[in-house]
């Protein structure tokens, strides 16, 4: 690994020619919406710039993720991302096991301190001292911080790493803990989904080696360019919502019709990801597509948001599950029965009042 | 308090009318500005109620023609966000007019926390809607209790029914936008969406709460109280039913 090799040489030894490298370049420029200025760009990144190391750990999650990465098509995982990165250490992918991986690991974090990608799968639980999640014999929590203290910047792969997904839901027994919330001092970019696109996790990778930093991040640290908008601003079925045409029950007429899924509980207009846009499984489609509502995977806490097939999240309070209309209603009934109530009583004094007056008068 | 006939300077005065005769009392209290935004914003309140609820809770269906020849959801929703602007902007003016219209154009805006008297006087005007004192205080302004009322309902309630609302019509309206700018920090305190509606949601019930309470009680007070209510939001004069002392 004494010199690490450039991208182009990778793929020209794997046999791929020029044209198609080329070709890359302009379908990776299109996938980032970056006008033809930037295909010789990227072409000569990828032509000089050494490999930049990654070293992808995984905590509690489920793999996801990586099936969803390796399945890229704008850049093509197969070969061409494999390559591109130079994935130093990654359970799942790589080779080497037991001791050996774990070497590969301190050997990259010794090379590359401060120049390389962390990329984590899932998340630490924090409980009982990380004992929940054992990574080479020891807690994950300890590898994660051990690993991100040299990194240059860390990638949070999917809803496990970037909010904490099903293991952290209520009452998340394990304190299953977001990356940034256990590393403070680094750089994160979350890239939330569960999984996120596999061409949203090539397109990031790809953005930060050809430009050497991190792309335009949202507020809560997303990549703006496909968390920027939401999946109901650009969802094929939009013309259905503002119509007031919606599916009412599965399978009913509507449905068939194809029409807008929001009665059944999509999450599409609180989801802000890129399902609607880019697609999944090559472009073929996307839940909504499909027939089936957003679940508003790639949202903070999607899990504790109620039902996946109602709009109105249900509030648990007292161990009783309402929603905001149940809660709302209780209390005008509440209150309105007072009042009725009430002016009774205010009617009766008021009648007594007078014949009072009367007597007395 | 009954007068002569003579006294009562109308027409049509009948002789069983006399024993209701008596002198009132007018003060204004209520400018112009004051009385157009209570209305204004009532109506607004109105039209935000119904058309967020429906916007929770779609009505069914329509079927009038294609997709791209109706849009029944879009009118709801345009209504939805008109009349928040409307309500946006008025409060912003009912907030102008605290500094520059009369003494009581700022009562919306405080609680006198830390005097004693006033928690006295609250109390005093619990027992009376409890049906232990005889009559309540006169007051020329809102009442103790209404006062309280008024600004954990309209003047706190509003606010963050203003900040929920805009910060959910920046996800509209994207990036970039006023709306956006102004008032998509408040994402940050949510993260999902999902969240904020719910939270905005529960708002439209907390005003809606009010609203009950706020007429019955306009209503109730304007008949068994010792002055005006439902007029002087009319008027602007509060005119009081007796000269008495409290």
């Amino acid at each position: 690994m004494s010199q690490v090799e450039t991208f182009y040489e990778v793929m020209r030894k794997q046999g791929i020619t020029r044209r198609s490298f080329m070709k890359y370049c302009s379908l990776t420029a299109s996938a980032l919406g970056l006008g033809p200025a930037f295909v010789p760009k990227i072409a000569h990144a990828m032509e000089t710039k050494p490999r930049t190391p990654v070293i992808w750990v995984n905590g509690l999650e489920c793999t996801c993720c990586s099936e969803s990465f390796i399945r890229g098509a704008h850049p093509l995982a197969k070969d061409v991302v494999l390559s591109m990165i130079s994935l130093d250490y990654s359970h799942t992918l790589m080779a080497a096991a037991g001791h050996a991986a774990e070497a590969a690991l301190e050997d990259t974090i010794q090379k590359y301190k401060g120049n390389y990608i962390l990329a984590v799968e899932g998340n630490p639980p924090l409980n009982e001292d990380g004992m929940f999640c054992i990574v080479g014999g020891k807690p994950f929590v300890e590898q994660l911080r051990h690993a991100a203290k040299d990194a240059k910047a860390i990638i949070s792969w999917g809803a496990c790493a970037s909010y904490g997904c099903v293991q952290a839901a209520s009452p998340n027994p394990t304190r299953a803990t977001p990356v940034h919330k256990v590393i403070t001092d680094k750089p994160i970019i979350k890239v939330p989904g569960c999984p996120p696109i596999a061409e949203v996790m090539t397109g990031v990778i790809t953005y930060m080696l050809t430009f050497d930093r991190l792309p335009e991040l949202d507020r809560q640290g997303r990549p703006a360019m496909f968390y920027g908008q939401r999946i109901h601003d650009k969802c094929y079925r939009r013309p259905h919502f503002d119509a007031g045409q919606f599916v009412e029950a599965w399978d009913d007429e509507n449905a068939r019709k194809g029409y807008c899924l929001y009665k059944m509980g999509c999450k599409g207009p609180t989801t802000y990801n890129a399902c609607s846009t880019v697609r999944w499984n090559e472009g073929t489609s996307f839940p909504i597509q499909s027939g089936h509502g957003c679940i508003g995977c790639s949202e903070d806490g999607f899990w504790d948001q109620g039902s996946f097939y109602d709009r109105l999240t249900n509030i648990k309070a007292f161990g009783v599950e309402a929603n905001a209309d149940q809660v709302g209603l209780t209390a005008t009934g509440v209150v309105g029965g007072g009042v009725a109530v009430h002016a009774a009583i205010s009617a009766l004094k008021r009648a007594q009042k007078k014949t009072q007056a009367k007597v007395e008068g | 308090m009954a007068t002569a006939t003579s006294d009562v300077h109308a027409h049509g005065v009948a002789p069983e009318d006399l024993a209701t005769v008596s002198r009132q009392t007018s003060v204004y209290v209520y400018e112009a500005p004051m009385r157009i935004w209570h209305w204004v914003n009532a109506l607004a309140i109105v039209v935000l109620c119904l058309t967020g609820y429906f916007i929770g809770s779609p009505p069914p269906s329509a079927q009038i023609g294609e997709a791209a020849e109706q849009f029944v959801f879009g009118y709801i929703r345009f209504a939805h966000f008109a009349a928040g602007w409307v309500l946006a902007i008025g409060f912003l003016g009912r907030i102008y007019w605290a500094f520059f219209g009369n003494h009581h154009a700022r009562q919306l805006f405080y609680v006198p926390f830390w005097r004693a008297a006033y928690w006295k006087e609250v109390l005093v005007e619990i027992r009376w809607y409890l049906f232990l004192e005889r009559e309540p205080k006169k007051y020329v302004g809102h009442n103790p209790l209404a006062q309280l009322a008024m600004f954990f309902f309209i003047t706190l309630g509003v606010s963050f029914m203003i900040v929920t609302g805009m910060a959910l019509y920046a996800e509209g309206a994207q990036e970039g936008s006023l709306a956006h700018d102004l008032f998509g920090w408040v994402h940050g305190f949510t993260w999902n969406s999902q969240r904020l509606h719910t939270l905005h949601h529960l708002g439209m019930w907390w005003i809606l709460t009010f609203m009950i309470i706020h007429i019955y009680v306009a209503i109730r007070e304007d008949i068994m109280s010792r002055q005006s209510i439902v007029s002087t939001m009319i008027s602007g004069h509060r005119t009081f039913k007796d000269d008495r002392d409290d």
